[in-house]
């Protein structure tokens, strides 16, 4: 058992790094500002004075809907992970694994073949995702197996043929841009994100998070294993429906605006169990504060680092991909 | 209170795994059961846990059918401890045992203090306090087995279930499961766990259930219901029960690894010279009986 200050003294560590980084990620960008001018902008805003016009547009307009949205949807792509893996007792399960993140690529390339303007696109978007994680999860139990393997060959199962779909459908679309556009948004960027996408998203995340939050302890309970689940007292079915909800809830609503975003709901849920153990009423809030972290410093790399944009998915799986070997090699592979 | 199992039915689709079973289970009593590999033991106690709804028939304790009882009174009454499997995730033994708690928190609280304190008190019982910080993953299977069984502790129902608590361990760990089994009875709680060994049955004392290959059931007490003719029949292989008198109680195993005349001819030899040791341990009662009596006459 985590030690109670312990616990505290790392959540308020991410806390504080995450603070850090936002006020560093407001301040860098094409039109770099110092954290002095930032601040003079907040609190000018803040007292009801008047801000210099153009840092007021660049901070609110610009980089806060976006900064805030980067937090959000790491928040909410890790916390939906860690809620996966421990319901369906599968340390390798993520949400991409399970299909989410094929079918809203799908729902979103559907509608932007269908024409449908940039809400339209969101709503396809989470549609498909919670289609696909339905999917994947049910496939195990037509197969009576339920195994780890199992379920991660049922993930793959869809996302190969919601793949082969949006195949079909860039075939099917205009080159000059619906085919753009659909590549664009597989490839994933928040690029776009304004105002009210941010709020579009920001009530399911809240109240998902807030849910886990709420039912991490029997979360935990559940994680030992169905029967031991049942035999305590506890409403198996009921509760695993509820978190799969909520994880495909929290997993659609954020890459219905960011696009899909690989490899963030599979190794922050890890690294948040190296942190702070597998108990989930605290490796909840730490895997949301650190999955908040990283994709912000991810996101303002993918802005800052070179004069054109990097598409989001191309960074996460650059930084991804080796920080879960090296998370396997860590654990000598103790998952499997 | 008994739960009153009575005409219980169980198909798993269209192959009948459990026929027309009939017995009760009583706080402070042991029931082994035993059977063959693929009987329905591990059905069976499912269906007593109430993790499967019975095809026919019904369980009934208080009056009151097992499905009218809401999970949460389900757990008060019965708790489980399944066979030994690997967590997935990393939870301190405290933080496992605590879980045994559930049906007194609240569906959407967390345990507080008071029910790690009973969470400890059953780690004391077992005697298994060094663990309790220890990582669940990494003790031993025996360990593992123990803190499984603090966790029903502190569950604290009315009985007990245990799905082969004594398979993949070692004898000694066996043997301490059977002692804390006894244990648990001597406190009061219906304990009922399956088991390969029929040995276990006559060390435990009690009750033992029988299901045979057909998924029938028969029932009574441990001492009566390890009958050597019977048991060679249920396993396929020769058995013996021998008393020791030493200790005054009796042993079953198995016969022999060779085949069926050679048995035949050897049980034969072994109960002439039964008899004998019989006649021989008879001759020597008499024998200390008129030594007495004649150092009584010298007094």
């Amino acid at each position: 058992m985590l030690e109670r200050k312990k616990y505290i003294r790392i959540v308020i560590g991410l806390g504080v790094t995450l603070g850090v980084l936002i006020v560093a990620a407001l301040c860098m960008g094409r039109f770099s500002m110092n954290p002095s001018d930032v601040m003079e902008v907040f609190t000018a805003k803040l007292s009801g004075g008047t801000p210099d016009e153009s840092m007021e547009t660049i901070v609110f307009k610009i980089r806060l809907p976006r900064v805030l949205a980067a937090v959000l949807i790491g928040a909410a792509l890790s916390l939906s992970g860690t809620a996966y893996q421990s319901t369906f007792r599968n340390p390798l399960i993520s949400p991409d694994l399970l299909g989410v993140s094929s079918g809203a690529s799908l729902g979103a390339a559907l509608a932007i073949l269908l024409g449908g303007s940039l809400q339209i696109t969101q709503g396809f978007a989470f549609v498909g995702g919670i289609i696909a994680v339905l999917l994947a999860t049910s496939m195990p139990k037509l197969l009576r197996n339920s195994s780890n393997m199992t379920l991660v060959l049922s993930g793959i199962i869809v996302t190969g043929f919601m793949d082969a779909l949006i195949g079909v459908i860039k075939l099917l679309s205009r080159e000059q841009d619906q085919l753009a556009s659909i590549v664009f948004w597989q490839m994933g960027s928040l690029s776009h994100v304004n105002t009210a996408q941010l709020l579009s998203i920001l009530a399911p995340i809240l109240v998902c998070l807030v849910v886990l939050f709420v039912l991490s302890w029997r979360l935990n309970i559940l994680s030992f294993g169905e029967q031991e689940a049942q035999t305590v007292g506890i409403n198996v079915t009921l509760l695993r429906g509820i978190i799969i909800v909520c994880a495909s809830l929290l997993t659609a609503s954020a890459v219905s605006v960011s696009g899909t975003i690989r490899w963030i709901g599979l190794i922050i849920p890890h690294f948040g169990r190296l942190i702070c153990g597998s108990d989930n009423t605290k490796l909840i809030p730490t895997a949301a504060l650190l999955g908040g972290a990283f994709m912000l410093v991810i996101d303002t790399l993918a802005r800052t680092m070179t004069s054109i944009e990097i598409p989001l998915s191309i960074l996460s799986g650059l930084v991804g991909a080796p920080l879960f070997a090296w998370l396997l090699f860590r654990q000598k592979a103790k998952v499997l | 209170m008994s739960i009153e199992i009575s005409n219980l039915d169980f198909s798993y689709g269209t192959k009948q795994v459990l026929r027309n079973l009939n017995l009760s289970i009583n706080p402070a009593e042991t029931l082994t059961i035993l059977g063959p590999n693929g009987s329905g033991k591990t059905t069976f106690l499912s269906l007593v846990a109430g993790l499967l709804a019975p095809s026919g028939g019904s369980i009934v304790y208080d009056g009151k059918p097992f499905k009218a009882m809401s999970l949460r009174k389900m757990a008060q009454l019965v708790g489980y401890v399944p066979q030994i499997l690997m967590p997935a995730f990393d939870y301190s033994v405290l933080d496992y045992v605590v879980t045994g708690c559930a049906p007194q928190i609240g569906s959407l609280g967390r345990p507080r203090q008071k029910h790690y304190d009973t969470a400890l008190e059953a780690i004391q019982l077992l005697g298994i306090e060094h663990l309790t910080e220890k990582s669940y993953r990494q003790i031993s299977g025996g360990e593992r087995q123990q803190v499984s069984i603090a966790r029903v502790l502190a569950q604290s129902p009315t009985y007990i279930l245990m799905d082969e608590p004594t398979s993949h361990l070692d004898y000694g760990n066996q043997i301490r499961v059977l002692k804390t089994i006894k244990q648990l009875k001597e406190k009061g709680f219906g304990v009922v766990f399956t088991t390969h060994n029929p040995d276990q049955a006559l060390l435990i004392e009690g009750k033992t259930a029988i299901i045979d290959r057909q998924g029938n059931l028969v029932f009574g007490d441990s001492s009566e219901m390890i009958d050597e003719e019977y048991l060679s029949e249920l396993f396929g292989t020769q058995m013996r029960i021998a008393r020791i008198e030493k200790k005054g109680r009796k042993v079953c195993y198995a016969a022999s690894l060779n085949n069926e005349e050679t048995e035949e001819a050897e049980r034969v030899e072994e109960a002439e010279l039964a008899e004998e040791a019989e006649m021989a341990e008879e001759a020597e009662r008499v024998e200390e009986v008129e030594l007495v009596e004649e150092m009584g006459a010298d007094i």
